[in-house]
């Protein structure tokens, strides 16, 4: 009995783990730099495709891929954010136009982006090995790579935490998401800020990617159920806050784990289901402002 | 001078319009087989394009939705398909295109534009989902046979449905309610404030679109005879519209139509050479309409035609 | 019969008290006065009386019955009234048409389209924007939006009309012939409560004045007992004097 709580607490952090890193990324980008990148999933593929090549075709570690994998999605959405988004934010005459286009125009992201994967992969399901072996943790049994990503996904986000909180940058960025004109009579570059953000914003999405990879299967379709996770936990955790992502994303994990013990095909429909309950009591999530 | 333009209007164009639907009814009787395919396919995307441009464009809200109402279109005429006859399973399937959207709008439409393009979004993927372990636990099929229906039949329900689709929109856009929505687009506060109900005509207006949808889908089944959840929810029908609509132009009822003939043709030429390049293709014709064509096409050619009756006459 | 009344009135955002226990009461064919300093819970009063929002305590009651339960748009339709402080006329939209709008839907009852176009014309005629019926809302001037929006607030035949700062950024000529138009809709028998920071205009209209600071009322009498007062002009006038000419 206990071991049955045990695993379904484990499994439930090891996804929320993997959940609060790509909510984060999402929240940047939507509660800073203002765009719903409901292309999100298809920057979460790319990650885990990548990984997977650098596996199969180089043998590189999935784990030392994360410093290949994160940079190199990161230039991909800063370069997009200051090509296409930064444009459409000069031309849009109010911000809630500029919400608008740049949603659609990541809709169109999304179908190229998924495409392009598909001519470079095909449109099959992927996969790897990597240290599969099972792994006894208080009499539960976890395959190894299951472990090594809870513990690498919740690193990620307390060290963006402190990046947030302790750096000039990152404090940079907590300005620009609270008041982005006083932040940038302050002297902060408020152009840079944003694409940095929707760049970093892509970072976790890539790293997500790669640890998704490591212990799932992966296909280039693979990322409208991500996004779909990733727009429920940033609502659950209340728009524009970014800890409100890191907890939904936990508390999402974990209600995932418990409904997979219940009955596996059900985990999106047990998300949605929250999601309705939120739009009809507390559309401000958890740490939203009422 | 100009009266006398108007009055020739009033005449000429609705003899067009006769003489275009006339064309368009006879059709079967003479024209090849694959333009009556064809124009099933343009049908559809004019249908799906121009109700969501009866919601969406008005009230600037983003419906990602399109997918799921045509899907539970597509679904009903699954279920149903083989009980009972096709003049009930298609004003069924719009029904249940209907009831979806009054839940989905009774939901989201209070509340800011983000929510319900988020959770319009997510739809179609949760149908899906459900639909997928529904079948698969709880009645046991894996897909569903539909009766096949003779071109000929599809083709007239879908002219039946593609002139009820353009003609409501027509007289809703010259009626009070069009104009109502077009200000909730604006100010929803001061509309509500001057005596409209708005959330009752968001999510009416919202129903009604989602009906056309159903019932094109539940004609639609016929053509595809074997359904699962997979083939009735496709993300691309969700998709298509937008690109449709933005490209052909929101402002003018004319616009939906025309970037729903031009991509369904563009997709029946490209479709079977080559499958994922023109999806990438529509989705990089996607992010320059958003970014250079603000008013679509349409509104590029009324724009270049007012500058040059303008030059023309000397002053604006 | 009393048209308006507030008991206690209360609207708190989060912990922000905007509004405090705020009583009043609106005789018909009044023209009341609502000033106070920036900030001091005016436009807040009048989204609570227009039901934007619900009070978060206290009763609003219109002729006798209470309102915290309704919609803006049900309130519309039992004679309440109102333009906004960012006008917000429908920009895409002719001017007759915006007006018409109220004609159509904001009165109970179905109004056929030739009358509603008879009243929307007669409203522009009545605000001075006969010349302009035709033109979209975006296109008119600043000072012509505002009567636009009286017009089209007007037109749902209010026995209430609120009007939040009408005279702001208007030229001394122009708020001369606004305070000409609101002589005239009060003589027209609609009831006026007015925010306004313009003390001619407020003085030389209104029967009565209500003074707001940091949403609590603190003063409330003829504008000459306004004018007088120490409290006031402590708070208020004594840095707007400058402004009573």
């Amino acid at each position: 009995m206990f071991v049955t709580i045990l695993d379904i607490i484990i499994s439930g952090l090891l996804l929320g783990g993997i959940y609060a890193l790509i909510a984060v990324g999402l929240s940047l980008q939507y509660g800073v730099a203002r765009v719903l990148n409901i292309a999100h999933g298809e920057f979460i593929m790319l990650g885990a495709f990548l990984t997977y090549t650098l596996f199969t075709g180089f043998k590189i570690n999935p784990l030392i891929s994360l410093v290949i994998t994160g940079p190199a999605i990161f230039v991909v959405g800063f370069f997009l954010y200051r090509t296409l988004f930064a444009r459409l934010r000069a031309v849009a005459p109010t911000v809630d136009a500029f919400e608008g286009n740049s949603m659609l125009a990541c809709f169109g992201l999304l179908f190229i982006i998924q495409n392009v994967a598909i001519l470079i992969w095909g449109a099959g399901i992927k996969g790897y090995s990597f240290w599969a072996e099972p792994v006894s943790l208080a009499g539960a049994k976890f395959a190894a790579n299951r472990l090594i990503t809870l513990f690498v996904a919740l690193g990620i986000c307390v060290a963006f935490y402190f990046f947030l909180s302790h750096t000039r940058l990152g404090k940079a960025i907590r300005a620009s998401a609270q008041d982005p004109s006083t932040a940038g009579l302050m002297g902060v570059n408020i152009n840079h800020v944003l694409a940095l953000c929707f760049g970093l914003g892509s970072l976790m999405a890539g790293l997500g990617g790669t640890l998704i990879s490591i212990s799932y299967q992966i296909q280039p379709t693979m990322g409208l159920e991500y996004t779909v996770i990733a727009l429920i936990v940033i609502v659950l955790g209340g728009l524009g806050s970014i800890p409100g992502s890191f907890i939904g994303g936990l508390v999402l994990g974990l209600v995932g784990s418990i409904v997979t013990y219940i009955d596996p095909g059900l985990s999106l429909v047990a998300y949605y289901v929250i999601f309705m309950l939120l739009l009809l009591a507390k559309p401000t999530g958890i740490l939203g402002k009422s | 001078m100009s009266r006398q333009i108007s009055n020739t209007h009033k005449i000429v164009v609705p003899i067009i319009l006769i003489l275009v639907l006339a064309l368009l009814a006879a059709a079967p009787l003479f024209a090849p087989r694959y333009t009556i395919i064809l124009m099933i396919s343009i049908f559809m995307y004019v249908i799906i394009t121009v109700s969501w441009t009866m919601f969406s464009g008005p009230t600037g809200y983003v419906s990602l939705a399109s997918a799921a109402f045509f899907g539970a279109g597509v679904y009903t005429s699954a279920l149903f398909g083989l009980k009972l006859p096709l003049p009930v399973i298609v004003p069924l399937g719009g029904l249940a295109g209907f009831v979806l959207a009054l839940l989905v709008g009774a939901l989201t439409l209070r509340l800011k534009g983000a929510y319900f393009v988020m959770f319009t979004f997510g739809l179609v993927e949760l149908l899906l989902n459900f639909l997928l372990w529904w079948e698969i636990n709880i009645t046991g099929t894996t897909g569903r046979v539909v009766p096949p229906v003779s071109n000929s039949a599809v083709y007239y329900t879908m002219l039946g449905i593609f002139v009820a689709v353009v003609g409501s929109s027509y007289l809703i856009n010259r009626s009070r309610y069009g104009l109502a929505m077009r200000c909730i687009g604006e100010y929803e506060e001061a509309a509500a404030h001057t005596g409209i109900n708005v959330a009752l005509y968001k999510i009416i207006t919202f129903a009604l679109s989602a009906f056309f949808m159903g019932a094109a889908g539940a004609i639609m089944a016929t053509r595809w005879t074997y359904i699962d959840p997979h083939i009735a929810f496709n993300p691309l029908i969700s998709f298509l519209p937008v690109l449709m609509a933005i490209f052909g132009g929101i402002g003018h009822l004319v616009g939906p139509i025309i970037g729903a003939t031009i991509f369904t043709y563009l997709e029946e030429v490209l479709i079977t050479k080559f499958p994922y390049y023109y999806m990438l293709i529509f989705g990089i014709i996607m992010l320059l309409a958003i970014t250079y064509l603000p008013e679509g096409v349409v509104g590029l050619f009324q724009n270049l035609y007012k500058r040059l009756t303008g030059e023309k006459n000397g002053a604006a | 019969m009393v048209l308006l009344e507030g008991e206690k009135v209360t609207k708190f955002f989060g912990g922000l008290a905007a509004v405090t226990r705020v009583d009043f009461s609106v005789e018909p064919g009044e023209v009341i006065g609502l000033i106070g300093p920036n900030g001091a819970g005016k436009t807040t009063l009048f989204n609570l009386i227009s039901a934007t929002f619900p009070p978060t305590s206290g009763i609003i009651r219109l002729k006798g019955q209470k309102t915290s339960h309704l919609k803006p748009h049900q309130l519309c339709r039992r004679g309440v009234s109102r333009t906004f402080q960012n006008v917000k006329v429908f920009a895409n939209v002719s001017a007759l048409e915006n007006v018409v709008l109220g004609a159509y839907f904001g009165t109970s009852g179905q109004v056929a389209s030739g009358q509603a176009y008879d009243e929307a014309s007669g409203l522009l005629d009545f605000v001075g924007l006969s010349d302009v019926k035709d033109t979209p809302a975006k296109d008119l001037t600043l000072s012509s939006q505002k009567r636009l929006e009286v017009a089209r607030a007007l037109a749902t035949k209010p026995d209430l009309l609120l009007l939040d700062e009408i005279m702001v950024g208007l030229t001394p000529v122009e708020v001369s012939g606004a305070m000409d138009l609101i002589r005239s809709i009060r003589d027209r028998g609609v009831t006026v409560v007015m925010i306004e920071h313009i003390m001619k205009a407020i003085m030389n209209l209104c029967g009565r004045i209500i003074v707001l600071h940091h949403g609590v009322k603190i003063a409330e009498g003829t504008p000459k007992e306004i004018a007088s007062s120490e409290t006031v002009m402590k708070v208020y006038l004594g840095d707007r004097a400058h402004a009573v000419y």
